[in-house]
């Protein structure tokens, strides 16, 4: 049953990465991309952010069930960066669909816009500081201490900040590569190429600072690296792949590039799970909460599969439906 | 000078008693010792305060974009399956309209929802330890229903011109039933706070965990019943009213009066079921809640038969009710189907475990009499429309709907009010208390002023907003537009100004 859970808490966590990722991007790439970014980037993204964005609330509610003193902890201890992470989303969602659905055209839509772009800054960057201090290994709950031990200094540091660049770069490439098939003009799909490339970019130096950071903070995530072979595996599909999206950049095969991303991101996320496995959270004290010591009766954990395998039933082709209906390009006039 | 502290305690005149000050303030070691300082003499509010009333500030916002978000999909649907049958024009612009305005509160009610399923844990850890496994069923099936209403749902809004009619008109069905359905399930995660069941609680843990029988607790079904009518009563009052007060100034508006008649109909017999469904939870909390029910009737002394106090303060010092109508017997009638049964009183408890009677009493009088304005309004539509439809469309008429906009909601947050405080100082009933599941850390408050501020600006926002779409309505839809109004001269069963409402 764990092991089941397990996966589908990775899956709906790498899935929303993606989805979500492309949804918060979109605001990151639109920064960049100018007022006209801003017509296809809404029209892409309006129909599907909310239900890319339920992938998250899956992750969150198998957290609590599951694994409940994880979700206690981390929402102790990192309760700042996460209450920062809730305003951007709320923000970024209220902003984006008032934009969307506001008919009236003034100077409003100016405030939306920079409200939106301001949030998905935010929003990508302290989710990455709440991974990052959840790897770091500085949560100390139960004795007590100052509040700034307790509850700053375990996310306020050189490689948490790390981490939420890393993130905001990877939500912006993803973004922008999944823009480039979402407007059919040439012009437009060469700029979206250029962003990804640049994104790209700003991923493999972020995710490098990122060791760095770690080193000089004294937590070893090299020597944990080459200590699993899963996760050098990954690392070693990810360098390929890499190579291979670089070669689709510049050749019209946009489904293959989205596939090869899809899939480059997925390796990056499994090569960390390899690495901790099976710890969630570091502690400070050296108790970290692991899968095992924190799972739910095994009640609990099988009323969830079932509810998760009928969800899934359900969910995915209805998915499916969803894409289909609005990938099928069709010119129209409506009023929504 | 007034600190949030006392204003905390001007809104909960009892948080003193029920929340002695020993337990609330947490000592943690001051570490920037000046700013330490000034930190604490401006944030006076006690974190205990600041957690539940930014959970009650979250869950009020909350629970306004999912009642819309139960009923409008299926008012839309019905819309748009009339305008399949009919053909009419403004049951499809009906259904147009409505849907864009869903699709802004769905999003807010989106983004809240998930403010929420995180503020559980940042605010009450401890409740969510141990909640967590025992109700985490009945929120990955609201996970579920979510999932396939924002899939549905975007279906819906985006596939007017892309599918065909009826896949369309399904779409928005599948959305009103996974609406329901996941309100209904949430619902069933409060109903197991109120009625704990499903595990064995020892030396503050659980054990024995069944999560079914944790979900359909004894509170399960009088809840679900009760809020799922409710959403639709508020909903729809809250649209006909909008519609109403748009038709006073042109009331031969096609589109307008569509909006109203559909809007009300549901409304109507939602309002005329809600206080029998209120009776049914009122029975329900007598046996599982006794002290909720003694608060929410503000009955300080156990009585044989006890009577039923309308209206009035809770005096808590001298423990009676000023300026109160009391009613001999009536309380068993209601309790316990007896005018002479007994019924337990706030004495039966000790003085920490008593709710505060005071907002427990006064909500509870709000939804109730609500609920009976609501009730009558929904019988006087009923009545109208089947023997004097002319009325419906007299200013008057239009004038009192018009005013009912805001009392389904008003009731709702009532409702939820005496549900949640009349749980006090539980959070998880007889097992837990709200005290010891709140978050350690320090400074709860400036989450509390953050979060408040952000939704008092949305709903500011909103409220601009959707003025702003309902000027542009009679550009957009056809049946809005004034050509398209209804002739009146030629059209004898719809008289203006001259029916005298005694011509029956
Ligand atoms: C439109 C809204 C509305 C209206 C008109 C009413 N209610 Fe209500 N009531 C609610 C909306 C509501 C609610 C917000 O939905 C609650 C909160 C929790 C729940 O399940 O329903 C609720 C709770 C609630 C409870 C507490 C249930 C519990 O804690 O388990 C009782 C005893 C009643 N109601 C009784 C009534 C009575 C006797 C009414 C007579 C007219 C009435 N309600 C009208
Ligand atoms: C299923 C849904 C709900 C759940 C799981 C839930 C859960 C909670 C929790 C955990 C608390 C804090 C602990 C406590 O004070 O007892 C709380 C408090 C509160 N909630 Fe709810 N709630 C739900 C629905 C609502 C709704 C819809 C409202 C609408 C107004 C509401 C109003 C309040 C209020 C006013 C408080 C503060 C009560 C007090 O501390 O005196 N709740 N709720
Ligand atoms: C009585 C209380 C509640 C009712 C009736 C209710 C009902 C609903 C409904 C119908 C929706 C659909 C979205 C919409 O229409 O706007 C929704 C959204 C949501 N609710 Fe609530 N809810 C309640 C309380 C809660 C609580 C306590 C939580 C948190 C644990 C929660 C979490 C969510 C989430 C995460 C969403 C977003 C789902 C999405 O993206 O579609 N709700 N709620």
């Amino acid at each position: 049953m764990l092991s089941i859970i397990i996966i589908i808490l990775g899956v709906s966590f790498i899935l929303y990465t993606l989805l979500g990722g492309a949804d918060f991007g979109a605001g990151i790439v639109e920064t960049f991309a100018g007022p006209r970014g801003t017509k296809a980037i809404s029209k892409a993204i309006a129909p599907v952010w909310e239900a890319n964005h339920v992938w998250l609330i899956l992750a969150i509610v198998i957290l609590f069930s599951a694994f409940p003193l994880v979700y206690s902890t981390i929402s102790t201890a990192l309760h700042i960066p996460l209450m920062i992470v809730l305003l951007g989303i709320v923000i970024r969602g209220s902003s984006f669909t008032f934009r969307h659905y506001d008919v009236t055209h003034d100077n409003t839509h100016k405030y939306y816009t920079l409200a939106f772009k301001i949030s998905s800054f935010i929003t990508p960057f302290f989710l990455g500081i709440t991974l990052g201090a959840m790897i770091f290994g500085e949560i100390t709950l139960g004795s007590p201490v100052s509040f700034f031990e307790g509850f700053i200094k375990p996310w306020l540091n050189l490689f948490c900040i790390t981490m939420g660049l890393f993130s905001t770069a990877l939500f912006g490439y993803i973004a922008a590569v999944f823009m480039i098939g979402e407007t059919s003009y040439p012009l437009e799909q060469k700029r979206y190429r250029r962003y990804s490339k640049m994104f790209l970019l700003a991923i493999i130096v972020t995710g490098l600072l990122v060791f760095i950071a770690a080193e000089v903070q004294g937590h070893h995530l090299v020597s944990a690296f080459f200590k699993s072979w899963l996760s050098i595996t990954a690392m070693g599909l990810v360098a390929l792949i890499t190579l291979l999206i670089f070669y689709f950049f510049n050749h019209p095969v946009i489904r293959l590039l989205r596939i090869a991303v899809a899939i480059q991101v997925s390796l990056i996320m499994l090569g960390w799970f390899a690495i901790q496995f099976p710890v969630l959270v570091f502690e400070k004290n050296g108790n970290h909460l692991t899968f095992y010591n924190t799972q739910a009766p095994y009640a609990t954990l099988y009323q969830l599969v079932i509810a998760l395998f009928i969800g899934l039933i359900l969910i995915i082709p209805s998915f499916y439906f969803l894409f289909r209906v609005f990938k099928k390009p069709k010119e129209q006039k409506e009023v929504i | 000078m007034i600190g949030p502290n006392d204003l905390a305690r001007m809104i909960w005149p009892d948080i003193d008693m029920l929340y002695p000050a020993k337990f609330v303030k947490r000592k943690f070691i001051p570490d920037f010792a000046g700013f330490e300082g000034t930190l604490c003499q401006i944030s006076a509010m006690d974190d205990l305060i600041a957690a539940r009333m930014q959970m009650a500030v979250s869950l009020g916002f909350h629970i306004v974009f999912a009642c819309i978000g139960m009923t409008m999909p299926i008012l839309m649907a019905f819309s748009e399956w009339k305008w399949l049958r009919t053909g009419r024009q403004e049951f499809m612009d009906v259904a147009k309209a409505w849907s864009k305005g869903v699709a802004i509160f769905f999003a807010v009610g989106a983004v809240s929802g998930t403010v929420l399923s995180f503020e559980l844990g940042l605010l009450f850890p401890g409740f969510m330890e141990h909640a967590g496994p025992i109700i985490g069923m009945p929120f990955s099936w609201e996970g579920t229903a979510f999932f396939v209403e924002a899939i549905a749902l975007g279906v819906f809004l985006y596939g007017w011109n892309r599918l065909n009619k009826w896949v369309h008109w399904i779409s928005g069905v599948v959305v009103g039933i996974s609406g329901v359905l996941s309100g209904i399930f949430v619902v069933s995660a409060n109903a197991w706070m109120n009625s704990p069941t499903g595990f064995t609680w020892k030396d503050g843990k659980a054990s024995n965990i069944d999560p079914v029988k944790a979900m359909f607790n004894d509170a399960w079904l009088s809840q679900a019943l009760h809020m799922t009518l409710a959403a639709f009563v508020a909903t729809s009052f809250a649209v006909a009213g909008v519609h109403a007060f748009l038709l006073i100034k042109n009331r031969n508006n096609r589109f307008h009066r569509t909006a109203v008649r559909l809007a009300l109909s549901f409304g109507a017999v939602a309002a005329l079921l809600q206080p029998i469904s209120g009776d049914f939870s009122a029975k329900d909390i007598a046996k599982r809640q006794p002290a909720k029910l003694a608060a929410l009737e503000a009955l300080y002394k156990t009585s044989k038969p006890a009577s039923l106090v309308i209206g009035g303060l809770p005096n808590d010092k001298e423990e009676r009710v000023e300026y109160a109508i009391h009613i001999p017997g009536f309380l068993s009638f209601l309790a316990h189907g007896d005018f002479e049964a007994e019924v337990t009183g706030l004495d039966k408890f000790p003085k920490d475990e008593r709710p505060p009677v005071m907002i427990t009493h006064i909500a509870f009088q709000v939804m109730v009499a609500s609920g009976f304005l609501l009730a009558l309004a929904g019988l006087l539509f009923l009545v109208f429309s089947a023997w004097w439809k002319p009325l419906l469309y007299r200013k008057g008429w239009l004038m009192f709907v018009a005013l009912l906009t805001p009392l389904g909601f008003i009731a709702v947050e009532a409702g939820w009010t005496v549900t949640e405080v009349g749980r006090q100082p539980w959070i998880i009933y007889g097992v837990m208390k709200t005290k010891d599941a709140v978050s350690p850390m320090p400074g709860l408050q400036y989450s509390f002023y953050t979060i408040s501020t952000v939704y008092l600006l949305l709903t500011g926002l909103l409220i601009w907003l959707m003025r702003r779409q309902i000027a542009t309505v009679p550009m957009i839809y056809p049946s809005a537009a004034p050509e398209s109004d209804l002739n009146l001269k030629t059209d004898s069963s719809v008289k203006t100004g001259t029916v005298v409402p005694g011509n029956k």
